[in-house]
């Protein structure tokens, strides 16, 4: 009976967070400049940016920590920041930097946490349980956290920010501290979690988990640069790609640069990675052309499908050189 | 219940990082210790061989015998023998003296008077130490007088210069009480809450449903215990080591002391909230501190403070509990006797825990 009435209650929106024109300054900074958001639940959506381009920021508005200067904000039905309190149950937050206790247990942690939210008795040992297993905590239990690895610290963060089995999970950097391979399989817990219901939003500056997000939204100077699906940014870009070999990378790749119609020219091993403007009819001849007539060597030069980086450098630069 | 389950975990997890905190425990104890013995050997300092001087106008057997009896307590080590009172004040005055004995002429005629002194005892009283010891010797001249009136009048006139509060000495093993609990549950509740917000402990802790009063509450519970051991342990050497007095209850001991450790620890909150940094936190309290030792009477007499100072000192916790203390302690007053000054500490503590709560906010901004 209380089960059925329980799920009656469910708000039915789709969207687990929007945020409408998010406005954020601290004294004469503008961290977060009119941030219009839709995370739909179950997904994991990112936030890819630089440093300082408002990703913290924007999580620690979202989850009421930081007041708006402007702009509405709801979080599974909760209008933040006047409900925060209430919203408090149902989000975790796993902040940038390590902030459980040093000086406790990864044990002690977790039972801590179980008790700040209240979990009884039964449920607090069971989810504990769970937790030790599901993110292979079970030989560190007596370990301080003080003294475990980054890949470590984070899986106890994460195991002590999921004991009360939130909603929507606030994840800022989760991984800056991590090798590959425990990257890895924290993103394979994530995608666990959202098997299971949760929402995730995750701020980022690595490509590799850019690319795994439902969702993006990329972050430059507080402001919204381009929205979607890692494959919808990739068709969407508005620049050609174009994979230029020579036998004298750096020389060609700084004549591209100060061409106008190159947007940037990234070096990957012995090939260059040029981003030419959209409305350049054939890329790769105009190329051909500027080489030739500046007498240099050019090996190759094909057009290619472009990645998250190109999306991201093309988003990032649009408003640095206009054009 | 809920309430109580988050206050538990925090109380624990405090009383867990203190115990691996090992230089924090041992402030805990070695404070109290440290400074008790330092001021406490002070205190009680046999005394021996004060640098005295003689001035006998009178030149009798019994001013002979009397001077004798007193260089035989071994108290006072006579270096002297001068011809008058001025002679004696001026060696006090230099500091080559810390006693002057005066026997007037007509010594043998007031032995026998019971309404008057027979001699004085000129003591330096800018050193408590010699106060006390001149008392010592009040009692050995007492027996120069004989019987019926040996026990009313006194023989020896005690003059104390420079001191004319004529402090006892025990009075600062309870003062000590206040000093070392103003020193440390202030830094420790302010601390405590800094360091969370430097390592980033609390920017978790504020995202979950804990709220500000059980925080604020769960802080100061375990250094209540740990004030209380403190007051404990300073109580029982002062008794055993220092024979300090203990007049009145020692329920109104605790009560009293209670009333000032959650003061202390409400302000220690209040500077948290303040301050961004532990850096921060332990100047504001040696701001704090500085004050509290000098104006609150531990000191200095409070009455003979210009009235600025008497006003600055009144806002002072410290002030309002040497009042306490030394009444419950030392004069066995009762505490409704001493309701007012109780009621004072309490109120700053109300006032402090609600400021602490206003101040600290959910959020980072």
């Amino acid at each position: 009976m209380k089960w059925i009435s329980l799920l009656q209650l469910q708000p039915m929106t789709e969207l687990a967070i929007q945020a409408r024109q998010l406005d954020k300054t601290f004294g004469k900074v503008r961290a977060v400049c009119g941030l219009n958001l839709e995370v739909p639940r179950s997904q994991i959506y990112g936030f890819l940016g630089p440093n300082g381009s408002g990703k913290t920021t924007a999580i620690r508005m979202l989850c009421g920590l930081l007041t708006p200067t402007a702009g509405d904000i709801n979080v599974l039905g909760y209008s933040i920041p006047d409900e925060a309190e209430a919203l408090r149950l149902k989000v975790g937050y796993m902040t940038q930097k390590f902030s459980l206790f040093e000086d406790l247990t990864v044990s002690e942690n977790l039972q801590f946490m179980a008790d700040i939210y209240t979990l009884e008795r039964k449920t607090k040992q069971q989810r504990i349980g769970l937790a030790i297993e599901r993110y292979g905590l079970n030989r560190l239990l007596k370990q301080r956290a003080g003294t475990l690895s980054g890949g470590q610290k984070q899986r106890l963060a994460l195991a002590a920010s999921t004991l009360h089995q939130p909603e929507l999970l606030f994840l800022d950097e989760p991984t800056s501290a991590v090798d590959p391979e425990n990257r890895r399989s924290f993103w394979e817990s994530l995608f666990d979690l959202v098997d299971e219901g949760t929402t995730i939003l995750v701020s980022t500056h690595y490509m590799d988990e850019a690319e795994r997000c439902h969702a993006l939204a990329i972050l430059d100077k507080g402001t919204l640069m381009a929205e979607g699906s890692p494959e919808e940014l990739q068709q969407a870009i508005d620049a050609h790609i174009v994979i230029v070999e020579s036998e004298h990378p750096r020389q060609v790749g700084k004549m591209l640069e100060q061409q106008d119609f190159v947007h940037s020219s990234a070096q990957v091993g012995n090939v260059l990675r040029v981003m030419v403007a959209h409305d350049q009819g054939s890329p790769e001849k105009a190329i051909r052309d500027v080489i030739a007539r500046e007498g240099l060597n050019l090996k190759e030069c094909t057009i290619t499908k472009p990645g998250l980086e190109d999306v991201f450098v093309a988003a990032t630069r649009s408003r640095k050189k206009p054009g | 219940m809920k309430s109580f389950q988050r206050i538990f975990a925090i109380v624990k997890k405090e009383i867990r990082q203190l115990r691996r905190d090992r230089l924090t425990f041992g402030m805990i104890v070695g404070i109290p210790v440290i400074q008790l013995l330092m001021f406490g050997y002070a205190i009680n300092m046999d005394v021996r061989n004060l640098d005295a001087a003689v001035a006998d106008l009178s030149g009798t057997s019994a001013s002979r015998q009397i001077v004798m009896d007193i260089s035989q307590t071994q108290i006072v080590n006579v270096i002297a023998q001068v011809s008058g009172a001025g002679e004696l004040e001026r060696l006090l005055r230099q500091g080559k003296i810390s006693v002057g004995i005066f026997i007037p002429a007509d010594f043998d005629r007031r032995l026998q008077q019971a309404d008057r002194a027979a001699m004085q005892l000129l003591v330096d009283g800018s050193d408590t130490v010699v106060q006390s010891a001149a008392a010592q010797l009040a009692l050995v001249a007492q027996q120069a007088r004989t019987s019926p009136y040996n026990d009313r009048p006194p023989v020896m006139e005690l003059r104390t210069y420079f001191n004319p509060e004529r402090r006892s000495p025990v009075n600062t093993v309870p003062g000590l009480i206040g000093v070392i609990l103003t020193i440390t549950m202030i830094l420790f509740t302010a601390i405590a809450i800094v360091r969370e917000r430097e390592r980033g402990n609390l920017e978790m802790l504020i995202t979950t449903p804990l709220k500000t009063p059980e925080l604020m509450l769960a802080k100061i519970l375990p250094y209540v215990l740990i004030g209380l051991v403190q007051v404990s342990l300073v109580l029982l050497l002062g008794h055993f080591l220092f024979q300090v007095p203990m007049v009145g209850s020692l329920l109104n001991t605790y009560t009293v002391t209670l009333a000032f450790i959650v003061a202390n620890l409400a302000l220690g909150l209040v500077i948290s909230t303040l301050v961004s940094t532990q850096f921060q936190a332990m100047q504001l309290t040696f701001f704090i501190l500085l004050p509290s030792i000098l104006m609150s009477g531990f000191m200095f007499p409070f009455a003979g403070m210009p009235r600025t100072a008497q006003v600055i000192a009144e806002v002072l916790p410290l002030t309002h509990f040497m009042r306490l203390i030394r009444g419950v302690m030392l004069r066995g007053a009762s505490l409704q006797e001493l309701s007012g000054e109780l009621l004072i500490l309490s109120g700053f503590s109300v006032v402090l825990m609600f400021l602490a709560v206003v101040r600290f906010s959910k959020r980072l901004d």
